[in-house]
This record gives C-alpha cells, structure tokens and sequence, in this order.
C-alpha cells in the first residue's frame, strides 16, 4: 500500500512539473466551458420563449443542461485519456527509468497500481476542475444534485476503465506515440461497438453493444446507479490491469 | 556475498550467458570485463533481479535471485549504463524518491538523502533539474541513488562510459572509496579501469567466462618468464646497439635480449630472464661497467590489454596458457 502510494505521487508530481498535466486542464476547461455556455445559452432562450408565448411546459436543468453535459464530458475523455495514459510505461522503457523500478523492492502489481491511480487521479481531478461551472447552476437555479452525482460516478468510471486499458499499451512499445495512437483507437473503437444496436439485435449485435463503454454510460448519465453497469467498468479495469501485469513479467522474461 | 553457479540466459535465439560461475567475497571490487555484446549487462541484470535467468542459480548474502528476489532487491544498489534518472524531477526530490522505494522513511531517509548528496559530491545541484545536469553529474546522482538505502552489493554498468578523464577519474575515487562498506561489481570495456581500480577481474567474452583472477596475478600468469625493458644511452666511448645487445646476452640468467627502438644516442631493448632468475642488479651494473648510460630498467609487465587479447582474441586457442578455467568447456562461434 505503501509502495502504491509512492509511485503514485511521483507520477503526479511528473504530471505536474511537465506541461502535460496543465496543458489538458486548460484545454478541457475551455472547451467544457464553451459547451456550458452554449447549453445554457440555448435553455435560458427556449425558457424566455415559453414564456413569451404563455405556454408552461416543464423545463428541467438536469435533463436539458447538465445531463447532456457530462454525457459531453465522457465523450471528451476519449481523447484526453490518450495523452494521459500513454507515457505511464512507454517513457519509462525509453529512459530507462523501468530498470529501477523493477529493481526495487517493489511487487510490479504495486507499480502498475500505482501509475493507473495516478493517472485516474488526474482525469477526475480535470473532469471535477471544469465542473466548477456548475456553481452556477446551483447558485441561480435549483438542479437535483442526487443523479448529478451518479453521472459523475459514470464519467470516473469510464475514465478509470479506458485508463486501465491505455496502461496496458503503454507497457507495449518504448514510443509514446504508438502507445498514445493505440490507446485512441481501442477508446473510439469501444465507443462506436455501440453504434451496431441502433438497426441490429442479433446475438452478436448485443455482444459488440455490451462491449461498447457507452452502452453503460447511459443508465449512469440518466442519473440510474446500476450495479451491472459498474460491474462492467470493474470487470474492463480489472481485465486491463491485469493484462498490464502479464505484460510486465514477459517484458521480465523476454527483453 | 555473491555465488553464482552455472548461470544461463538463452534469448529467443541466442545465448548471452552460457554456464558462468564465479563467487565474490565481502568487500571485494570485482572488474566485469568483456568487449561490447559479451554478456556483461545480461548478467548483471539478472543478479539484480531485471530478469530471472534461464538456468543455473545466483545467490547475493545468501537469498536466490528468484526465489527471494525481494530480500535480494533490499540488499543491492544498481547503476545501469544509462543512469535512470527521472528528467523532470529535481535531485533531492528525486533521491527522496528513490530513498522511500528501497524502504526508507523519515528521519532515517533524510540522513541518508544528506548522506549521498556530500559523498558523491552533488550537494550545489541538489535544487536542480535533473535534466539540466551535465552527464558527469548525471553519473554521480545515478551512484547516489545506488548507495542510499546503503547496500550490501554495488552492480555499477559501465559506471564511466561517455565521462570526459577527469570525471572518470572523479568517479573511480569515488567507487574506490566505497569499497570499505559495499561489495562492488563493476563492468567495463576500459582496461586501465579494472587495473586501477578492481582486486579481481573476470573476463567474459561470448557469454563465456575465460578468466577469472585477481589482477596481480593474471598479470604474472599470463607474463610468465620476467621480462625486463631497458634503455640505454651513450656517454663515451663506443656505442652501437649490436654491440649492447652482445653485452646484455652474455649475462648470466638472460635468456633473450631483443632491440625493440633505436635512438641517434640511445637503444631500447627488451630483456626476457629464465625463470626464476633475477637479473635486474646484474643487468644495471653491466651496462655502467661498459661505460654507458642505464636510462630506464624496468619490468615490462603485460598490460592487462595484451591478457584481455589474448584471452578473447583468435589467438585464445592458440595460447600457451590455458586461462580457461576448468569446468567451462572450449570456446565456440555460436553467440
């Protein structure tokens, strides 16, 4: 535990003192922000425009602002957990740097422990920075905060899951690129796996939609806390790092 | 401290590491010697734990290599060839790190952190980048992070490749003065360095041990007859080198004496004595007697260069010194 905590503060701490933690902060920030004020923007003109006409429908914050919201934010995190995850292995290989870790006195499941927490840390600490404009919501509106926090829930976890799997190809290749292109791939892959539902219900249509991370995103965006749905990013981050550990020992036994 | 027994590394296709045994006493500094691609680093590693060998055993102070690679881990320090070094991090920053993966906490990890910083000389950088330090700082923090949970075993790779001579010659003191507390193994492809600062060498070539032994004495094996280089100049009277080689043989005890450089007023000889026999006085007093000049007299020990040849070269098969020890068997191209 201790040893996780270790490597998983120095991961941090690279993060930070590189650009690269910073600069994805900064870019989701703004593009988050964008989006929050266009989804704002476009409920505040529908409400005044019910208004105008006298007609009093409903209106709903959390179905009409923030649901679509983090529904975008997942979708975001498929190209930030990339560049997150592809150097947790790959720039160790090409400094070096992988001969002390594995020379230690450190389990090699503690070592990849520790670099996907940090790497999860990151991403929920970027997702939560940019949702600082929901402040705003809660200061002059009066949005439910319970399924709110299950699309959270949703969103770390598909992040944590992809992580797990951008670990895994980062332990592939010394070259961070390949690592990062590879990464992007396998996430925009188990996005559209999803795609296939909408004209198919075969047996394998459901498979390759049960596979999709955004099937399970769903039930968390509608603010539904379903144990299957979290079972499954369980299962993917479990799968992943578990894959990550076999790779690190044949890198022991080949290289 | 380190007992390895018939270790092996079979790669995909090829064998780096065939059959290589050795043992090393506490507080010995032992030279890894072998030309590039001879199975230095291979063997290193896995005494360090990198990876597990393919066959045979390697125990340090006691615990298997594999079987209690965690107890073997606590007890060694060890500085790849390239020094890893984590770029973005400043060195304390970076020997605090290391300190707490070895098992260091606290009080104890400070000490130890100031401990290396005034010992391998990086105290003025310790607020730095480590990624702005010059390559002989690089080196140095690399030993740091070796030495601080204070090991029994130093594995050093290489520990002065690619250093200017005056930080190879900074960092040899260094190793040399931590040779009191730690059990070195060092590899190198630089002679003088084993020489200068190694008890005892082992030669490696193709994944085969073919020497092992302590310094002085491979330099006496593989010398065999003493041999004598001599210079000597003219004063008055006759000077010819025919003439001095005449005089150098009709003394007792010398076996051969060959012109090795001639000078307008001065001749270099090689002198070789039986077994045996010390001819040195004699040598000296009949070169003043016939009226010249003894320039220099001393013994042309073999370089550790001309052994390292000879060992791993062609002619290794050809020598008349069989090196090899006894349970490896005959050399062959198959690495």
């Amino acid at each position: 535990m201790r040893n996780i905590w270790i490597i998983c503060r120095r991961e941090l701490s690279s993060y930070f003192s590189s650009p690269i933690a910073w600069l994805l902060l900064t870019m989701y920030s703004v593009i988050f922000g964008w989006i929050f004020w266009n989804f704002l923007a476009e409920f505040i003109k529908q409400g005044m425009e019910m208004e105008m006409m006298g007609q009093a429908q409903p209106m709903n914050i959390n179905e009409q602002v923030i649901r679509p919201l983090l529904g975008t934010s997942s979708f975001l995190g498929l190209f930030m957990i990339p560049l997150i995850s592809m150097r947790l292995f790959a720039e160790e290989k090409r400094n070096g740097t992988i001969e002390l870790l594995a020379t230690s006195p450190v389990r090699d499941i503690e070592i990849i422990l520790g670099k996907w927490f940090a790497a999860t840390l990151l991403y929920c600490w970027i997702v939560l920075f940019a949702s600082i404009s929901f402040v705003f919501l809660f200061r002059f509106g009066n949005p439910d905060w319970k399924p709110m926090l299950v699309t959270f829930l949703g969103v770390f976890l598909q992040g944590a899951a992809l992580l797990a799997i951008g670990t895994f190809i980062s332990t592939l290749t010394k070259n961070q690129i390949i690592a990062g292109a590879l990464t992007f791939g396998a996430c925009l892959l188990l996005w559209v796996f999803s795609w296939v539902s909408s004209y198919d219900s075969s047996t394998w249509a459901q498979v390759f939609s049960y596979m999709s991370v955004i099937t399970h995103f769903d039930t968390f965006d509608r603010g539904v806390l379903s144990s299957k749905d979290a079972i499954y990013y369980l299962s993917v981050i479990f799968l992943g790092l578990f894959f990550t550990a076999r790779s690190m020992e044949s890198l022991r036994w080949r290289s | 401290m380190i007992t390895v027994t018939d270790l092996t590394k079979k790669y995909a296709r090829t064998t780096a590491v065939d059959h290589i045994s050795f043992s090393v006493n506490k507080g010995d500094i032992v030279g890894f010697l072998g030309p590039n691609g001879a199975g230095k680093t291979t063997t290193m590693r896995m005494l360090t734990c990198f990876f597990p060998p393919t066959g045979g055993k390697a125990t340090v102070a006691g615990f298997d290599v594999f079987e209690q690679s965690m107890e073997v881990r606590r007890r060694i320090g060890y500085l790849p060839e390239a020094p890893p070094l984590y770029l973005e991090m400043e060195t304390i920053e970076y020997l605090r790190f290391v300190g707490r993966l070895k098992g260091l906490s606290g009080a104890e990890l400070e000490k130890r952190v100031a401990f290396v910083l005034d010992r391998c000389a990086i105290a003025d950088v310790k607020m730095k980048l480590l990624g702005k330090l010059s390559k002989g700082y690089r080196q140095r923090v690399g030993l740091a992070q070796a030495i601080i949970h204070n090991p029994d075993v130093l594995i050093l790779d290489e520990p002065t490749a690619g250093l200017d001579p005056k930080q190879i010659n900074e960092t040899r003191d260094l190793i040399k003065s931590l040779a009191g507390d730690h059990t070195i193994i060092l590899s190198t492809h630089i002679l003088p360095e084993v020489e200068q600062t190694c008890e005892q060498v082992l030669i490696i070539n193709k994944g085969k041990l073919v020497a092992t032994d302590s310094v002085h004495n491979l330099q006496a094996r593989a010398r065999g007859a003493e041999s004598m280089l001599i210079e000597v100049g003219a004063r008055s009277g006759q000077f010819a080198a025919p003439l001095v080689q005449a005089r150098l043989e009709k003394i007792p005890g010398v076996s051969h004496a060959a012109l090795k450089e001639e000078f307008p007023s001065s001749a270099r000889f090689e002198v070789e004595a039986s077994k045996g026999q010390l001819v040195r006085g004699d040598l000296a007093r009949a070169v003043v007697e016939s009226g010249w000049d003894l320039n220099e007299l001393r013994p042309s020990a073999m370089s550790l260069e001309e052994i390292f040849l000879q060992l791993t070269g062609s002619e290794a098969a050809a020598s008349p010194e069989p090196a090899q020890p006894a349970d490896a068997p005959a050399p062959e191209a198959n690495a």
